[in-house]
């Protein structure tokens, strides 16, 4: 296959120019539209965006896990080992997730199932991909458990989802993910239903995995503090885009999109002593009815002129590993002259 | 009067002349029967809120902090009597909430109003906004058609939704309008204090930033007294000058917000701190966490001695055989620790 050439060995994944639609009875929905990005060896992107901006949808039709119909992946490549995850064939997929892709689910409840014990949940992708023995998956099994800070992993295995706490279940599904030592990890939203005190636990605990392994992550939030501690680039997305990606301290130090802007500003921040008013951005998070012509920034935009409602712009480099989508220049106040 | 210049009570903050007590919240108990079997033997109690006191001035903001299930929203429900408390008192402007009946209640009910968490669940799905909104008068008052319809405007007007959109159906809405139409009908019958249970959890942060600063602009326009409760410590410090800190139960720390933040006593309250994540990445890169062990214990079945003994990180053994006492530390900042 050609796509083998576009990738270099540094690169674990290149997703280009993906587009999802949803078609439903009244309408459509513009739920990604034209991303792209890559991934490197080791690298944990952050993606942070709005609910609805269509963060879960990009990383489930990587994996081809939307609901397909009323979903539809309309166009986009995914390079993922040299091959196409978007035009791959169901069975060749199954060979792939939870094997060389791990998946952390936002809800550990209802992403592991009720009738079974955790004991059989986590052995079973190492019994499906690994062809482990039983008595290997289990033995593998304790030593995750207890990699993952289980206590009195090997009594625990026959227990049900339900005799566990959420933190407890969230590192369950961890322990799934990656029983199979995937080269790519990603956790869509995976602290998001548990208190701060867990949350850091959890957080702690990539952390080190990640260093073991030398993992890939793709770690989807709408927390913009708990990204800024882990991850090495953000993207931020807003409407199916992607309006900036930079490294990580670019993006919190010298944010260039009005949207990051707006979102930085309405953050109450801890250290702050002197409480000022929070600057919130006025409107609403756009529908995505319609394929967007203009910015889909631009109703909310406090700098939207002409151009923002009649071109939708690309990703266009400022800096090193910079990118904005944006027409005006933030800093020089300006139309931007150079896109 | 309980109201004493000078007297201290036990549970928090002097009483000085300067600032008028508004509620006063005295070792609150509020547990849930247990039941088991065919016939609901009660066979134990779910100990949601476990002797709490605290205090809440006029025209300030109460920050009520805590994990889930710490029994903040109990604490909120009790104060407003949807719950028949265990034991305790509560004084509103000196007058015992718990000991009045019905009728009494309902005279005192439309000066304490609520904002609920989730947007949607709390607005009925078949009422017109302009009915929503203008049902607690047509409870409370004898305002004619017309004056009702005037408050309404007004308050659409006032949360800043226009006054054309009453006649829509909450769906037409979305999550931060929402919230606007449920803020303007605890103001409708013009309260003096308003309880906001996580009234920005659901929403998005932009959207946060919005209805935060409308309660703002509406606590200094009308007047308002706020206990906020929110499991979020950056929007707990920006809203509140005195917060509260609650562990299974029980208030572990409370102070105004400078000391919280800057110098907590209480070895929960600098944990929480350290682990909420700081939109700056080199802060984070420096900052050290500290990381609690295991997960909160039962509220039916909480430990000796001190309730946080099974995850604190400086538990010794007088943590696990006695509880410590509620102590002033500093001026208006208490904590129930052996060590702070």
């Amino acid at each position: 296959m050609d796509n083998k050439l576009l990738v270099d060995n540094q690169t674990v994944l290149k997703v280009n120019n993906l587009k999802t639609r949803f078609h439903t009875r009244e309408c459509t929905i513009f739920a990604v539209n034209g991303l792209s990005f890559t991934l490197k060896k080791g690298e944990l992107i952050g993606i942070v965006g709005e609910s609805g901006c269509g963060k879960s949808v990009t990383v489930k039709s990587l994996l081809q896990l939307i609901p397909m119909p009323p979903g539809k992946i309309a166009s986009g490549s995914a390079i993922f080992e040299g091959q196409d995850l978007i035009s791959m064939e169901k069975d060749d997929l199954r060979q792939i997730r939870g094997n060389k892709i791990g998946f952390i689910f936002q809800d550990p409840m209802s992403s592991l199932n009720p009738v079974l014990t955790i004991g059989q949940q986590i052995m079973e992708p190492m019994e499906t991909h690994l062809e482990l023995s039983s008595k290997e998956a289990k033995r593998r099994t304790i030593e995750l458990l207890q990699l993952i800070g289980f206590p009195k992993a090997a009594s625990r295995l026959g227990d049900y989802p339900h005799q566990f706490s959420g933190g407890m279940r969230q590192r369950v599904m961890i322990a799934i993910a990656l029983s199979c030592n995937p080269q790519l990890l990603i956790a869509d939203e995976p602290t998001t239903a548990l208190d701060v005190t867990i949350q850091t636990q959890i957080v702690a605990l990539l952390k080190k995995i990640r260093k073991e392994y030398n993992m890939s992550i793709i770690w989807i939030t709408h927390n913009l503090g708990l990204v800024a501690g882990i991850a090495d680039r953000v993207l931020v997305m807003y409407g199916g885009c992607i309006v900036e990606s930079a490294p990580v301290v670019q993006i919190y130090n010298d944010p260039q999109h009005p949207y990051t802007q707006g979102l930085l500003g309405a953050l109450p921040r801890l250290g702050r002593r002197k409480a000022e008013r929070l600057i919130s951005i006025k409107g609403q998070p756009p529908c995505l009815y319609c394929e967007p012509l203009g910015c889909s920034f631009a109703p909310r935009c406090p700098y939207a002129f002409k151009k923002c409602w009649e071109n939708n712009p690309v990703l266009h480099s400022v800096d090193t590993s910079h990118n904005v989508a944006c027409w005006w220049d933030t800093k020089k106040g300006r139309p931007r002259s150079d896109f | 009067m309980w109201l004493v210049g000078g007297i201290q009570r036990k549970e928090g903050l002097e009483v000085t002349s300067k600032r008028d007590l508004l509620l006063e919240v005295d070792n609150l108990q509020k547990y849930f029967p247990v039941t088991e079997g065919l016939l609901h033997r009660k066979t134990g109690d779910i100990k949601a809120v476990d002797g709490i006191s605290f205090k809440i001035y006029k025209g300030e903001t109460l920050g009520l902090v805590g994990e889930s299930g710490c029994g903040k929203s109990t604490v909120a429900r009790s104060i407003l009597r949807s719950y028949k408390v265990t034991s305790g008192k509560i004084y509103y402007q000196g007058q015992d909430l718990t000991d009045l009946n019905d009728s009494k209640l309902r005279v005192l009910r439309p000066k304490m109003q609520m904002i609920f968490q989730d947007p949607y669940a709390s607005l009925n799905p078949r009422m017109p906004i302009k009915n929503i909104i203008g049902e607690p008068l047509l409870e409370h008052s004898s305002a004619s058609k017309k004056e009702r319809q005037a408050r309404v405007d007004e308050l659409l007007d006032l949360v800043g939704l226009s006054s054309a959109c009453g006649n829509r159906y909450p769906h037409e809405f979305s999550g931060g309008q929402c919230q606007r139409i449920g803020i303007a009908r605890a103001l409708a019958l013009n309260p003096e204090f308003v309880i906001c249970d996580e009234p920005i959890a659901a929403l998005d942060v932009s959207i946060q930033a919005q209805v935060v600063n409308l309660l703002e602009d509406l606590q200094k326009q009308l007047n308002l007294t706020y206990l906020f409760i929110s499991h979020d410590l950056s929007m707990i410090r920006h809203i509140s000058q005195r917060v509260a800190v609650m562990y299974l139960g029980k208030i572990m720390e409370t102070g105004n917000q400078q000391d919280i933040y800057e110098s907590p006593l209480h070895p929960y309250t600098k944990a929480l701190l350290s682990a909420v994540p700081i939109p700056d990445p080199l802060l984070e890169v420096e900052r050290e966490k500290i990381i609690l062990e295991g997960d909160v214990p039962s509220p039916a079945n909480p430990p000796q001695g001190c309730r946080f003994n099974t995850r604190c990180p400086a538990a010794e053994e007088l943590c696990f055989k006695q509880e410590p006492e509620w102590r002033e530390i500093k001026t208006n900042h208490w904590t129930a620790c052996h060590f702070a």
